[in-house]
This record gives C-alpha cells, structure tokens and sequence, in this order.
C-alpha cells in the first residue's frame, strides 16, 4: 500500500465514521475497515474502481465530488478523506466547503508544486515539472489547479480553517505531498 | 389451465387487507424454490418478478417450457448463486400463474374478471411476506428485483424493516413517473379496445381479446430497449425481401420482431392480470406513502442496499435511482450505487450484462462472508 495510506490512517481514530472521496479502487478504504473502523464509505466516479472496491465488500456510491457530496448531511462523518485529487476540481473551494461541511474533520493530501525539485525543473529547463506524483505533461494533465503546500496553508488562513503546519519553509521545500487535518 | 393448478403454493388462511379497502383470506400465493435452506436459516433470498414475469425464474419454466426470466443471474454458480443461496420466488398477487388473480375463480363460480380487486405494490408484498412464515425464516439474507420487482424491494424494506440483511433495488423508482403511468395506459387502453376483452368477461364468454394484450406488449417492449440498441439489432433491415412491398405487411425486421414478441406473450400472460398489474406498479408512490419524504419509509431500516442502474434506461432512469440513494444517504443508511454501462435499455438487468452481474454476486458473497 503506499505510504500516503499509512500516514492518512494514523490519523483516523478507531471506530470513527469516515467517508474516503475519490476512493479509487478502495485500497486505503479496504485498509481502514481492517484495521481501523468499519463504518467506512466511499464516493468514486469510475465505474470500473467501483467494481474493484463492491469485490472488496465495501460500501461505495457511483458519484462526482464536485455535485454529489450534496447529498450528505451536515456533520455525518467524523472523517472526510480526500486524497490527492483536490488539484484536479473545477471548483476545489467549494469541495473544501463540502468537505468540510459532511465531515467534523478532513483530511486532505494534495501534490506540491512547492518540491525543490519542482522548483529547480522549472528554473533550469523552463517547462512545466513532471515528477513521479506530476507524471502528465502541461497539455493531459487532470491537475487543473495546482498548488503548493505554502498556498494551501495560505488559503486555508484566508478562509478561517484550521490547518497545521509547523516549519512550513522546510515542509514547502522538502515534501513531494502534503496531508493536513483541516476543520471549520 | 390444468398445469398451473400443479404448480407450489400456500394458501394463506391469514386475512389480508387490501389498500383498496378489501379484505382477501384463504387466497393461493403460487411460488417456487431455488438452492437449499441452510440449518441456520440464514441464506434466503426472496427474489421479485416484475410486470410480466412469474415465481420460474431459472431452469425451465413448466407451463410455457422457456426459460426461467431470470437465468441469466439465477442458477448454479450465477450472480445469485443457488449454490450457496436459497431463493424464493413467488407470482405476485393479480398474476396468472397460480397465485390469487383476475383468473381466479369467484364466489359466484366464474372468474373474477374486472370484479378483482385493484390490488397494489404494497399488497403483493404483503402477500408474499407469509412465505417468510411458511418457511420458519426469521431473517431474510437479501431481497431482490429490477423494474417492478424493485419497487417491491423498497415497499418490502420499509413495511418490514428488520427482515432482511440486505436489499437490491434494480433499474427501478420510488415514485412511477407521468410518462411511465402514460405508457401503462396506452397498453390498458390497447387491451380495453379490443372488443373480445368484453368488459374484463372473457373468459366466461370463451373469447381472448389477444390483439388488444399483443399490441400492449408490442408497445411495451420498445420501451424496455433503447434506441441505439434496437438500431444496432434491426436499423432499417428487411424482413425475408429484398425491398418495399408498398404494403403493411412487416416489411422490416424490427416489425416482424415486434409482432413475435406481442403473438408468444398472449400465449403465456392473462389480459385482465396485465391491467392490474400495470395498476398497480401506476400506483406505486413510496414517497408520498411517507408524506413526501422518502427518507422516512428506511429510517427503521438496518439492511444494506445495493442499488443499480443502467445508463440507457429510459423506464427507470438513473436519476430516479439515484433519488433512493439520495433518501438513505441523507439519513446515512449503509447504501452503495452503480450505474451499470449498457445499451440494452432497461431490460439490462435480465440479459447477460456481464458487469451487471459481477457487481451483483460480489456484493452478495461478500456481503454473506460479514454476516457469518
């Protein structure tokens, strides 16, 4: 399983109520059932990841983030995930909302364009980075707004959520992912 | 006749009050039996027919010696695996395969005809409801059906909230649309017009009003296909000639496909069960049962739902699927959704939809595993 997975679930408490957004195939959900809590759901868009996740047994509703969190009442989730897909909305602070609306905590990891590597790319060769978690080119990339760790924190002050992130010149420079707890 | 008098049946002695106001006892409720019940009980499913099906869902159906409706999904090792599962199917009430319907036998010593109830979604399921007595199951594992047999599931789930682990509503809705309540009534209007059905008489009168009842079909049966579909099967083929005979014979094969379709189902389905039927499914309003809020009719609910949907159904729309899920998801009952990919329209969830019927049988296995 990857590494974001472990981190993501080190966060969750036991048997705590958690809706993974985006849950691909299910791996990070099939992970906290067995090990964390059961009462655990996911919203996914491709029909072929949800069939992966119905042969694993877990609850998952065919739906888009960005419209279909709606149906979700307020505060019905202790733990709303949402895992490196937030660049990639057409309005990701209205799924920042909803998140945080459906869910008393999130957790949102997102890719950063802050890298050092990513920096040096676009200093020395002048094009836009491909990196291992920045794998597309400018032209097929998903990411339609990304972001660095600093902006997130940023935004996240602007906007009166709570986020934290100690020595975020280091974490902005050295970390290729942030994951940030995040309440109203 | 004669054969369907050998099918299995309970009769139920328990009186039964009807939505119209009736109240039915001692009425013949025609089913059948799939796969074994285990010592614990804790393997049935009760599987629900829609419209034009019966309680033959697999193997081979003994009155019209065709294939059960459901064999594709049903059977040994299938998606509903009798294997493992014990599966009950019983023919709803207002059917004409054994169970108390238009063609029954009245006080009077004729056939009830149009003096048969109007009877509803809720009754069927009411009716069905004492096979759980008749086989000593507390519990069911699952209950299932698309199209109508979904709208039981829902109706099943909310008058008898504790008596199933999970349930899988198909290809169906809460509420019968306008368009659908239009076209039920094109095919009622179609039968009604044919001057053999002689006020809902006919059998008494030794007639068959079978072009009313064939007509109706044919105009159903578009409807459960799509439009690219049926352009993908027949587009503007020719039937058995190489050009137009300036006629109104079946010149083209989706004519002459429809015109079979409408002459084998007068062999098989009774024309007054039909009209109640399509009543009955016109009726079907679980959201106004609950004043409006569909939530309500789950809330007492524990079972695990499974809903599906197809993406060219035009019936049963994805978007009124999605409105259940909607209900149980605001109420947070345990609800996951699919809308399966398919041309074959609304009649998806009988034909060999192979992702269709992965995603059924993992979610039952799986869902059977947790429960042990």
């Amino acid at each position: 399983m990857k590494k974001e997975f472990f981190e993501i679930s080190k966060l969750l408490k036991k048997n705590s109520k958690v809706l993974d957004v985006g849950c691909g195939d299910g791996e990070l959900m099939k992970y906290i059932t067995e090990n964390i809590t059961e009462n655990v759901r996911g919203l996914e868009i491709s029909k072929n990841n949800i069939q992966k996740c119905i042969a694993k047994g877990l609850t998952v509703i065919e739906g888009d983030a960005e419209k279909d969190l709606r149906q979700f009442p307020n505060s019905s989730y202790d733990f709303v995930i949402l895992s490196q897909t937030l660049q990639a909305f057409l309005d990701p602070e209205n799924v920042i909302n909803e998140l945080l609306r459906v869910g008393k905590k999130a957790i949102v990891s997102i890719p950063n364009f802050g890298h050092w590597r990513v920096r040096l790319n676009l200093l020395f060769k002048g094009q836009m980075p491909i990196t291992e978690n920045l794998p597309n080119e400018w032209y097929n990339t998903p990411n339609l707004h990304m972001c660095t760790i600093r902006d997130f924190v940023n935004f996240c002050n602007k906007k009166k959520i709570k986020i934290d992130c100690p020595n975020l010149f280091y974490v902005n420079l050295f970390s290729e992912l942030g994951i940030f707890i995040i309440e109203k | 006749m004669n054969k369907i008098d050998k099918v299995k049946k309970i009769i139920v002695e328990k009186p039964l009050k009807l939505d119209c106001g009736k109240t039915i006892k001692d009425f013949p409720l025609a089913y059948e039996t799939y796969g074994k019940l285990n010592d614990r009980k804790d393997n049935a499913i009760l599987v629900f027919h829609a419209l034009t099906g019966d309680q033959f869902a697999s193997g081979t159906n003994p009155i019209t010696n065709k294939e059960g409706w459901w064999n594709y999904a049903l059977g040994p090792g299938k998606a509903i695996d009798t294997n493992k599962f014990f599966v009950i199917c019983a023919n709803v009430i207002g059917g004409c395969m054994g169970s108390y319907g238009p063609s029954n036998i009245g006080d009077n010593g004729k056939p009830f005809g149009t003096n048969f109830p109007v009877i509803t979604i809720n009754d069927m399921v009411n009716a069905q409801y004492n096979l759980l007595d008749f086989f000593k199951i507390n519990k069911l594992f699952s209950v299932i059906g698309g199209s109508m047999g979904g709208m039981q599931v829902l109706q099943f789930v909310s008058n008898f909230p504790e008596k199933s682990h999970t349930a899988i509503p198909i290809a169906c809705t809460a509420s019968h649309s306008a368009q659908n309540i239009a076209l039920n009534e094109l095919g009622r209007q179609s039968i009604m017009a044919d001057h053999n059905w002689m006020d809902g008489f006919y059998v008494e009168n030794k007639k068959v009003p079978d072009k009313g009842l064939a007509v109706a079909r044919m105009a159903a049966h578009i409807t459960y296909l799509s439009k690219k579909g049926l352009q993908e099967k027949f587009g503007r083929k020719l039937q058995e000639r190489d050009d137009l005979k300036f006629g109104f014979d079946a010149d083209f094969q989706i004519e002459s496909y429809l015109r079979y379709q409408g002459s084998v189902f007068v062999d098989r389905f009774d024309a007054n069960s039909y009209l109640y039927i399509t009543r009955a499914m016109d009726y079907f309003d679980l959201t106004k049962q609950f004043n409006g809020n569909l939530s309500k009719a789950f809330e007492k609910t524990n079972s695990k739902f499974f809903v599906i949907s197809f993406t060219s159904d035009w019936l049963y729309p994805t978007s009124e699927n999605r409105d259940i899920v909607i209900a149980l998801n605001s109420i947070s009952k345990d609800v996951g959704f699919i809308e399966i990919t398919s041309d074959k329209g609304h009649d998806s969830f009988l034909l060999d939809v192979p992702d269709f019927l992965s995603a059924v049988k993992n979610f039952l296995e799986t869902s059977y595993q947790k429960l042990k």
